[in-house]
């Protein structure tokens, strides 16, 4: 095992432990030690929660000392969970000041499957509000940084999980995705992270953005570590209705197997070329190459309705969001304002004054759009066409994958811009999203895993996997297959190349 | 629903009214009616919060009745099954795949802030329910859809006038509430009603109840809210004398208006009979009718504006993406449609059969509410014109005179057998029978116990009564020579002494027999 504990895998670490080399309180003391060191530049963590990984920790120790052996194999593993997932008794903001204060009073159904593996939760990340955003710029706490260069984003929303993993202050971390929020941060900062099958993962306890798009993931530095986290959080729950009752797939053995030999791998016509950096296009195209020579050929398959996925999902996430974040209204928890210069305020009026004050900008937008897309007389012209166009991207899906066994694309469609640039440009800022939000709209799976630095700036890009509902296996096979590659050709893993941060300690001195 | 968004209007005088005779000689009432009905399963419909009434406020709640982030809510099969059942009943098509959908709007008690229900795509549709009447007459009552949803928290508005929000101090909010199942069963406009609107109206809801009760799927308690009707009520011009008239239904349908929180039957009829009467007076003076909500007040028999209710009211209805649909199995619709009890028109037709009721008596006994009750009577023993005799007759008198339903008067079907079977052996005379029904009202105990106890039996003992008998015939031998002579009425005289003399407790056929045996044995 690498002997810096927290440049070390989750897979390394799971191997150590087991093998009572180091002890889950060492690796969650080594990993509370990163945070403390360098968490001031990257802006991760929305909340650390010390005693509780360490008590988390200390228990599996004990555990395994006693020779427990219904233990883990993950168990000690220290993760971050993206905070937009309840945490009995550990604050969860959404990064929003609405929530400002709320302890959950109970788990989600994914952090409970952490806790009953034995992996510490070292705390939340930092995400856009309500997961609205591709930059972590709408978080109500501030935007977490691009490890690879602190002046860019991490992407969005879930850039305080991406990061986290990237500046190596967790080995794992929980994200969520509805309509790239895992897979863009991925590449963007040249981690792995997949979106599974909508219904492969819980959603009880994810604070809904839209409920028929969002779903919690897996986020980690390599295609195995994903999916041993994978399989931990996935499969059938039955406080979730959209939940599917099936066993998770393979995950773990197609990423140890990275078998591709005689797979179709189609490239997405409408998803490459124009409105791609050419960095960013010039590594897929090697990427592709790479699986070629690995044993996969190639066709390229046509999605004519994806030109109008973008357009759809801006009416569907508001509109659900409309209502799922209507419950934000100061009377049961959260933040409550008074208005100004009304003495006696009405119910009404303070949820009024409560949701101004306490949502965003971006927030507000949507929840303005929603509100008028569901809105009697514009119904079947706005939620009713976009429901049309899933129906019709999930048909250009079902034919693509006639032709073949997976799909492939560049995840996003340039690499991490500076914090700020398109802050003010919101059609650019929805645009980052144009590749990965099909998947959400057909509710199949997706990866992302770095393809190289684009050379004209020098950072990562990442490469898309798609694969049909319920094949999240596949991703996994392809996924590693692209790793191993890409580390034979680069000597070792994308992320050996980024920088040093600056750590509290150097700043000091 | 129960209240939704705010907006209350300044509560005005007293508003003006025609006279009934006035309203229907002028006016066509059409009728619709929304009931909610609580369905009765142990679990809320979406989590698995018990449903009980009346529990200590906000200790049946948990994250997902209380509308907590990241909660989720799943279907309780029983609610499905459940309201299956009543579609059924009520004729109507059960949908082979539906959804649920949020109706959006704020408010205080709803945890959610939208409420999940069923939008265009209801559970069942498109069905009717015979009502009889009180002149033994059928009215088929169309039903338009019957749609599963959610109840609401409530609240309670402390201080202010009025007790609803508007000028209230602060307001408590209970969600225990939230959550319980609840089935909305929407009538068709019923139109033809005429001057029956009122009585058809009551018909009605007392029938959806009697119906709900007999499927076993809510406790239907409209004391306690787990029945409630919304009464639509609007007037049209009258076309002739026939209001089931061709002409009369080309007549546009008039502005309504929809009166909430009538919960008791006999509300029903007086919050229709007042809208009509409201109306009547509203569009005689030439002014229209405000769509809007109002407020029915048991109390005074009045109703006052609500909210102005616009058809722009906008609840963003969307299908509800937390929830997958419904497509119930056509094999188990079939199962629970066998499964289904008898309805109740035709157990009564049955029921009178059986009993040998003629249809004024059935007709009696149906309006005093007493076929359930006769039922189990004769179940424990008793004969059932007896059974009749008390339900229908003695107790309805008491019931109605004091304002109750029979079933709350404190007398038990088989209290009431008993009582019949003392009559029937002849232990009791009628009059006899009415003091222990006084002492079983009084809660002195069962009949046996209560005649018993207070000494009431018909004198039975041959003895005492020859005695009796022979005393009276001996002070009487101008009447002993009438009947000798074939003048049996005279009888009749002797018959009444005897009684006098034992004090009314000898059985009168008794004292006959003993009579005719001593004076005219050759034609005992
Ligand atoms: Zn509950």
């Amino acid at each position: 095992m690498n002997h810096d504990i927290t440049r070390a895998s989750a897979a390394e670490l799971a191997d150590a432990l087991g093998r009572k080399e180091i002890s889950a309180v060492e690796v969650t003391q080594a990993h509370l030690d990163r945070i403390a060191a360098v968490d001031g530049a990257v802006h991760s963590y929305l909340h650390v929660d010390a005693h509780g990984a360490l008590e988390a920790a200390r228990e599996v120790d004990d555990r395994r000392a006693a020779g427990d052996d219904e233990l883990h194999v993950m168990a000690g593993v220290p993760i971050a969970v993206k905070d937009v997932m309840t945490t009995k008794g550990l604050p969860t903001t959404c990064g929003s000041r609405i929530l400002e204060g709320w302890i959950p009073p109970y788990d989600a159904t994914l952090v409970t499957k952490l806790r009953a593996a034995g992996m510490p939760i070292l705390g939340k990340t930092n995400m856009d509000e309500f997961a609205m955003g591709s930059s972590t710029e709408h978080s109500a706490y501030g935007p977490s940084r691009n490890p690879w260069d602190l002046d860019r984003i991490p992407g969005g929303s879930g850039g305080g999980s991406s990061s986290v993993i990237a500046s190596f202050q967790a080995p794992l971390a929980i994200g969520t995705d509805t309509g790239g929020s895992i897979r863009q941060p991925a590449a963007v900062t040249g981690t792995v992270g997949t979106k599974p099958t909508y219904g492969g993962v819980s959603r009880y306890g994810l604070v809904a953005l839209a409920s028929s798009l969002d779903q919690a993931g897996p986020c980690a530095r390599t295609v195995l570590d994903t999916a041993l986290l994978h399989a931990v959080i996935g499969g059938y729950d039955p406080r979730d209705s959209t939940s599917i009752h099936a066993p998770v797939p393979q995950v773990v053995r197609a990423a140890q197997r990275a078998d591709v030999s005689g797979m179709r791998i189609g490239v997405v016509k409408q998803l490459t070329g124009e409105g791609y950096q050419a960095g960013v296009q010039q590594r897929f195209d090697e990427a592709v190459a790479l699986l070629v020579d690995a044993g996969a050929q190639v066709v390229e398959v046509d999605c004519p309705n994806f030109q109008y996925a973008l357009a759809a999902y801006y009416l569907i996430l508001p509109s659900e969001a409309s209502s799922n974040l209507a419950k934000f209204d100061a009377m049961r928890y959260g933040l409550r304002v008074g208005p100004d210069g009304i003495p006696d305020p009405s119910a009404e009026q303070v949820m009024a004054a409560s949701r101004d004050a306490g949502f965003g900008d971006e927030v507000k937008r949507r929840i303005i759009l929603g509100t008028y897309a569901l809105s009697s007389g514009y119904y079947d012209a706005y939620y009713g066409q976009a429901q049309k166009v899933r129906r019709l991207i999930a048909q250009d899906f079902d034919r693509a994958f006639a032709q073949a066994d997976v799909l492939v694309s560049p995840t996003a469609p340039t690499t991490a811009f500076r914090v700020g640039e398109k802050l003010d440009d919101v059609m650019a800022m929805y645009l980052n999203d144009v590749a990965t939000i099909p998947a959400n709209l057909a509710g199949i799976p997706g990866m992302s895993v770095p393809s190289g630095l684009a050379p004209e700036d020098g950072l990562p890009t990442g490469l898309q996997i798609l694969a049909p509902a319920m094949a999240d296996d596949r991703l996994y096979a392809v996924g590693a297959a692209l790793e191993r590659a890409l580390h034979a050709k680069w000597g070792g893993p994308l992320l050996a190349n980024a920088p040093e941060l600056p750590t509290a300690a150097t700043k000091e001195a | 629903m129960s209240d939704a968004p705010v907006s209350y209007a300044p509560s005005g005088g007293p508003d003006e009214v025609c006279s009934y005779e006035d309203t229907v000689a002028a006016y066509d009432p059409v009728l619709g009616l929304e009931v909610h009905v609580e369905l009765g399963t142990k679990t809320k419909m979406f989590c698995g919060c018990p449903t009980e009434f009346g529990a200590d406020p906000n200790t049946q709640v948990c994250p997902v009745c209380l509308g907590l982030p990241g909660a989720l809510p799943v279907v309780n099969e029983t609610g499905v099954e459940s309201a299956i059942k009543i579609g059924l009943a009520l004729n109507c098509e059960i949908a082979t795949w539906c959804r649920f959908a949020r109706k959006n709007y704020f408010y205080p008690d709803m945890p959610k802030n939208f409420q999940t229900s069923q939008y265009d795509e209801p559970i069942a549709f498109n069905g009717w329910l015979d009502v009889l009447l009180e002149d033994g007459s059928t009215y088929r009552v169309p039903i338009e859809r019957a749609h599963m949803e959610e109840d609401t928290g409530k609240s309670t508005h402390v201080g202010g006038a009025t007790g609803r929000i508007h000028g209230a101090d602060y307001s408590l909010v209970d969600y225990n509430r939230a959550g319980i199942p609840l089935i909305e069963i929407v009538t068709k406009p019923m139109t033809g009603v005429g001057d029956r609107a009122p009585e058809i109206a009551k018909a009605y809801v007392g029938a959806l109840r009697d119906l709900l009760r007999a499927l076993g799927v809510s406790d239907v308690k409209m004391e306690q809210g787990s029945l409630r009707c919304d009464a639509n009520v609007s007037l049209r011009a009258k076309v002739g004398d026939d209001p089931g008239s061709e002409a009369q239904q080309e007549v546009p349908l008039g502005t309504r208006t929809e009166t909430k929180n009538v919960n008791s039957l006999r509300s029903v009829e007086r919050a229709v009979r007042y809208e009509m009467t409201r109306h009547a007076a509203v569009l005689s003076a030439g002014q229209t009718i405000v769509q809007e909500t109002r407020h029915w007040h048991e109390d005074t028999g009045v109703t006052t504006s609500g909210r102005v209710k616009s058809d722009a009211e906008d609840y963003r209805y969307f299908p509800e993406p937390d929830l997958v649909p419904i497509a119930p199995d056509r094999e188990w619709v079939e199962r629970l449609r066998a499964s289904l009890p008898e309805p109740p028109a035709q157990r009564r037709r049955r029921l009178q059969e059986t009993w040998g009721f003629s249809d004024l008596e059935m007709r009696d006994v149906v309006n005093a509410g007493a076929v359930e009750l006769i039922e189990a009577t004769v179940a424990a023993g008793a004969t059932p014109a007896g059974a009749r005799k008390w339900w229908g007759g003695e107790l309805a008198r008491r019931a109605n005179a004091d304002g109750r339903d029979l079933g709350d008067m404190g007398v038990t079907p088989a209290a009431i057998a008993q009582l019949d079977g003392l009559v029937q052996s002849g232990r009791l005379n009628d009059s006899m029978a009415r003091q222990v029904l006084d002492g079983v009202l009084a809660g002195e105990g069962m009949p046996l116990h209560v005649a018993d106890a207070r000494g009431l039996a018909v004198v039975q003992d041959d003895g005492a009564l020859t005695e009796a008998v022979n005393t009276v015939l001996a002070a009487n031998p101008d009447l002993v020579d009438k009947i000798r002579a074939g003048k049996v009425q005279a009888a009749g005289a002797l018959i009444g002494q005897v009684m006098k003399a034992t004090k009314g407790q000898a059985d009168a056929a008794k004292v006959r027999q003993l009579i005719m045996d001593t004076v005219a044995p050759e034609q005992g």
